[in-house]
């Protein structure tokens, strides 16, 4: 199976927008998780409810939400245009931003989990022994919930190389830059004669599960022994 | 010193805690499951907040409700050894022990970790994880963890609750010695006389949230024990062995009791219990007990049915647990001099057999 320059690039971008995506989106997952297991938060409910919206929001509102906030003329949008010179609609970074929220209730799921599992317990002794809050979730709960950080990423880019709604609303379909493989793949469909296309990058896609299924066996056995387990 | 007063309400039931530890050595908080010793140690520690009151050390106010004072766990400085040991279980037996010490002012860590390692004959043990130490180890890493955070009070939770009475045979040696080598003071919470008797140096009862009795574990003991566990606790001295005896020094009694592994000239505490002690008026001649002991009897209590009689002898008190019965047929009065006997095998230098017996 050969691919064609155009196809090298779907499968390029699909990556890159993966990976733009977690780098934002995980850190961001971790802190909220562990957020929501301290006891006495004020606004938990609020938090979790908005944390946990992309996912039983269709992707295409979310798309729609993401160009209400960030586009150019949004709160956010026209704030990152005028001071930063950022522009996230239709671009790269908006389908790492569009990816990124939709896989982010999934991780957060994997992580609160996580951290939920470490016992208390361990939490007090660490202040005994004389350790301040971040320095007990850097030091203790980070590394106890290694095994759900694994669980987190592997799943947040398996979703993020999934999405599709999300990112042809808010970062529309532009080749080499929010063209990921599903939205090549509608491309192609819509193209007379694409079927082939279509075929060869659908069992790319599978052929990328696969390879990221074996990847995540490995961080999870890695991330156990880091946890002590 | 630790002086603790406060009360809290907890869920229908309320804690009046009053008490003052020792300077030095061993303060047992001695009580039945649920009296709220642990309860107790968890606002001292800083882990729970009393609705009002004043918890003091060495002059410092940890908390105080009328000045709204409440120091944060983390800057207490008071080491917490569990009854589950806790040891981080992404960490190595040592990254366990430096994670205190590494958090502990710089400049101020008399307590060294070459020393705690020794001591408490970890060393082989260092690139373990926790998840491969048996339970007294994890107990011992768990102590030398917390001795290592160089802490201005040690408590202690129940710390051989979870053992069975092997392992806390093997462990009692190492909590005596923290006493002499660390010089830490250290809170002991307990519901077993026998490890009270064998560590405390102060006492303080707790009974429903309540202290009940406080002062030396002398004092405390002869008073505040159930009727099974009353009894005298005696500090002496391994003076020298006879074949199959230990001869013990208490004041001016000679114990004798069976061979103690102690070399002569080690201190030692005896425990004798109240019911294991016989009265007698003239001293008894051509009698199987090794111990008869000279005394004057100093006072006469009728308590639940039996009369604890009291006999000192240059400093040093037996309780001795008769029937009314009895004491009306001697017509024992205070001030009379009388003699205690007392069978070799009933003493306990080692708690071993006293484990079993305060256990049973």
């Amino acid at each position: 199976m050969t691919l064609t320059p155009e196809e090298w690039l779907a499968l390029a971008t699909s990556l890159m927008v993966a990976a733009r995506a977690l780098v934002f989106a995980l850190p961001l997952a971790v802190a909220v998780a562990w957020m929501l297991t301290r006891p006495r938060l004020p606004g938990r409910f609020i938090l979790n409810a908005l944390a946990h919206a992309p996912l039983v929001l269709p992707p295409v509102v979310v798309g729609y939400a993401l160009l209400l906030l960030f586009g150019i003329r949004g709160p956010i949008g026209r704030i990152l245009f005028e001071t930063l010179h950022i522009r996230l609609a239709f671009t790269g970074g908006g389908a790492a931003l569009a990816a990124g929220v939709m896989a982010f209730p999934l991780m957060l799921r994997a992580l609160k989990l996580s951290f939920e599992a470490i016992d208390p317990g361990l939490d007090i002794a660490a202040r005994s022994l004389g350790a301040g809050a971040l320095d007990r979730f850097l030091n203790v709960s980070l590394p106890l919930a290694a095994p759900g950080v694994a669980a987190a990423a592997i799943v947040g880019f398996a979703a993020c190389l999934g999405e599709f709604g999300a990112i042809i609303t808010f970062a529309a379909n532009v080749p080499g830059e929010t063209q990921t493989l599903p939205l090549a793949i509608y491309a192609a469909l819509q193209t007379p004669g694409g079927d082939a296309t279509a075929l060869k990058l659908s069992v790319l896609s599978f052929t990328i599960a696969i390879v990221a299924l074996a990847l995540s066996e490995v961080l999870a056995r890695r991330a156990q022994k880091l946890a002590g387990r | 010193m630790l002086k603790v007063q406060f009360s809290k309400s907890l869920g229908g039931f309320s804690l009046e805690a009053a008490f003052s530890g020792a300077d030095k050595g061993v303060t047992v908080l001695f009580g039945p499951s649920g009296a709220g010793k642990s309860s107790i140690l968890a606002c001292v520690a800083g882990a729970s907040r009393p609705d009002s009151g004043r918890i003091e050390l060495d002059g410092e106010a940890l908390f105080d409700s009328a000045s709204r004072i409440d120091l944060p766990m983390e800057r207490r400085r008071i080491g917490w050894v569990f009854q589950d040991a806790r040891l981080f279980p992404h960490l190595s037996v040592a990254g366990n022990l430096r994670f205190g010490l590494k958090r502990a002012p710089a400049g101020d860590t008399p307590i060294r970790f070459d020393e705690v390692v020794s001591v408490l004959g970890i060393e082989r043990l260092l690139h373990r994880r926790p998840r491969d130490l048996s339970g007294g180890e994890r107990q011992r890493v768990g102590l030398g963890r917390a001795l290592l955070s160089q802490p201005r009070l040690l408590l202690m939770d129940e710390p051989l609750a979870s053992l069975d009475a092997a392992r806390r045979a093997e462990i009692l040696p190492f909590f005596e010695q923290l006493k002499t080598r660390f010089g830490v003071p250290v809170l002991y919470v307990t519901h077993s006389l026998a490890e009270a008797v064998r560590l405390g140096d102060r006492m303080a009862v707790i009974h429903e949230g309540r202290v009940t009795a406080q002062g030396s574990l002398g004092e405390v003991v002869a008073q505040a024990g159930s009727r099974a566990q009353l009894g005298a606790a005696l500090d002496g001295r391994v003076t020298r062995h006879d074949d199959q005896m230990s001869l013990v020094q208490v004041g001016a009694w000679d114990f004798r009791v069976p061979r103690i592994e102690r070399s002569a000239g080690a201190s030692l505490r005896l425990f004798v219990l109240a019911r294991d002690v016989m009265l007698a008026l003239d001293p008894p001649s051509r009698i199987s007990a090794r111990n008869v002991l000279p005394g004057q009897i100093v006072s006469i209590d009728e308590q639940e049915g039996q009369v604890l009689v009291r006999l000192t002898h240059d400093g040093q008190t037996l309780v001795c647990a008769l029937t009314p019965d009895a004491v009306a047929d001697l017509q024992l009065q205070p001030g009379m001099p009388a003699w205690a006997v007392v069978k070799s095998v009933a003493i306990d230098g080692l708690g071993g057999r006293l484990l079993s017996a305060l256990e049973a």
